[in-house]
């Protein structure tokens, strides 16, 4: 009856594989993300996605709490953790315990600096999320505030969002000056989990191309001694396929 | 509240020292009378001419609806069930709870985080996760936990309003139907309420009593606490002991 123990401190028990992304809004982490899932998927592997804040659960409520401005450091922290707690259960730990990859666009570091930059007790916050399972491989997308600005504003937002630019906080009026201030920390607290968690960095001011390609290196070499637990043709993995034997007889 | 703090990690951005109200909660298992008897305990302090703020479990404004779309699909996980309430409970306590204690209000809680403490208990079998979630929550003047046991509980259920899925705590797979379970499940967090109340120091109140014999029981406790007479100061608890609930 009692689920199985999960640990943020150890290593998990499973046979698939976690790869997750972090770093800046404008980083190019969900970029580089994406590249590595076509080439793992024409490798061949049965890959798995799953991004921050996208769990059915919780989406509606985040985006309501975000609209009306009600939310405060703390329940926007619970809210983002019980989103994660239901992407665990239903996305991440399933085709992990099956054997396959999993891909996570922002992980539970993301909660730890951003949360504690908004003035939560980073001690607590890293409690909170205790039931999360460790990666396997952490990319951090390290990039200079001032290319992330440009690339947001340059890009396809004309304009920052409220919570994304820390308004919350009451940093500055501006909203640009706002988020440059918000982001700034954001990036110190990551900077401080480097080493604390083992981040792979990668320069994220270096063209599209050889980031990936220095990715997939480091992703190839990870992967050495995994067995994709699944079959040639079908989708079915063979963590299942072990329950029919018995019939069979 | 004179010296307020918090369980554990507490909200670091609002201090809690400074509260000047009163904060009481009612605790006890599903379908013990709690409501009736807080209706009633408002009723009595308001013609004293206190000030009096009742917050009821998932009645926040954030989060009523998600809880109850959550509760009618079976998409709820041990953590996020956990969760949801913990978030509802934060938003409560920040927009309504807090700024009620500054200005002076009694605020009477209709459950408060130790129904969510033995909930998660009874499903994961470990206090020392969901205790740290709730680290930021306020250590009451006052917990008056209404005790029962699950036999007379059952029968007072099936004569009021029935049973349902949650408090019957199907999601566990208990028993082999809503009463069976319900007994099962009730059974086990009852076993946790009692174990908190020697932990947490409670005041209990035996609520197989006739209602206005439990309702003089309530009001000569929080008469006491509001008069700043002294009875056990509740604790925050043991630094998570190992539990043996399985």
């Amino acid at each position: 009856m009692t689920p199985p123990v999960l640990t943020f401190d150890q290593p998990h028990p499973f046979p698939g594989k976690l790869i997750i992304v972090e770093g800046l809004d404008g980083s190019g982490k969900s970029t580089q993300l994406q590249l590595l899932q076509k080439w793992l998927d024409s490798k061949g592997y049965n890959v798995f996605f799953t991004e921050w804040n996208s769990s059915d659960l919780v989406r509606e409520t985040t985006r309501r709490g975000k609209k009306s401005k009600a939310l405060t450091p703390t329940t926007f922290s619970l809210l983002h953790a019980t989103d994660f707690a239901n992407r665990l259960y239903h996305d991440i730990l399933p085709p992990l315990m099956a054997g396959m990859l999993v891909l996570a666009d922002r992980y539970v570091y993301t909660a730890f600096s951003r949360d504690a930059v908004r003035g939560v007790s980073p001690m607590w916050v890293r409690k909170l999320y205790n039931f999360a399972i460790r990666p396997d491989m952490a990319f951090y997308f390290k990039v200079p505030i001032e290319v992330a600005i440009d690339r947001l504003l340059g890009g396809t937002r004309a304009q920052f969002k409220y919570y994304e630019a820390g308004m919350d906080m009451g940093l500055s009026q501006d909203i640009t000056e706002s988020f440059r201030i918000f982001q700034s920390r954001i990036l110190a607290e990551y900077d401080k989990m480097v080493s604390e968690y083992g981040f792979i960095t990668m320069d994220a001011t270096k063209d599209i191309e050889e980031q990936q390609n220095d990715m997939r290196q480091v992703v190839a070499k990870a992967l050495e001694n995994y067995r994709p637990k699944r079959g040639t043709h079908g989708k079915r993995a063979l963590f299942w396929r072990r329950f029919d034997l018995p019939k069979s007889e | 509240m004179g010296n307020g703090h918090y369980f554990g990690e507490g909200l670091t951005y609002l201090n809690p020292s400074d509260l000047k109200g009163k904060l009481i909660a009612i605790e006890g298992t599903d379908g013990v009378g709690r409501s009736t008897h807080i209706e009633m305990l408002q009723e009595w302090l308001e013609v004293q001419g206190y000030g009096v703020l009742t917050t009821g479990w998932t009645r926040s404004s954030l989060m009523s609806k998600t809880i109850e779309v959550a509760k009618q699909g079976n998409i709820l996980d041990r953590w996020s069930f956990s969760l949801l309430y913990a978030t509802d409970f934060a938003d409560r306590l920040e927009h309504q709870i807090i700024p009620a204690l500054r200005s002076g209000f009694v605020v009477l809680a209709d459950r408060y985080i130790y129904t969510a403490l033995a909930r998660d208990v009874v499903r994961s079998g470990d206090p020392t996760w969901i205790r740290n979630v709730f680290g930021f929550a306020i250590v009451p003047d006052l917990v008056c936990y209404l005790r029962i046991d699950v036999d007379t509980l059952a029968l007072r259920v099936i004569e009021s309003k029935g049973m349902n899925f949650w408090e019957s705590g199907m999601d566990l797979r208990l028993g082999a139907d809503l009463y069976d379970s319900f007994k099962k499940y009730q059974a086990l967090l009852i076993e946790e309420f009692d174990k908190m109340a020697e932990e947490f120091h409670f005041e209990v109140v035996d609520a197989r009593k006739p209602p206005d014999e439990i309702q003089e029981a309530l009001r000569a406790k929080i008469e006491l606490v509001l008069k700043g007479g002294r009875l056990t100061q509740p604790s925050t608890g043991q630094p998570t002991k190992a539990s043996s609930a399985s």
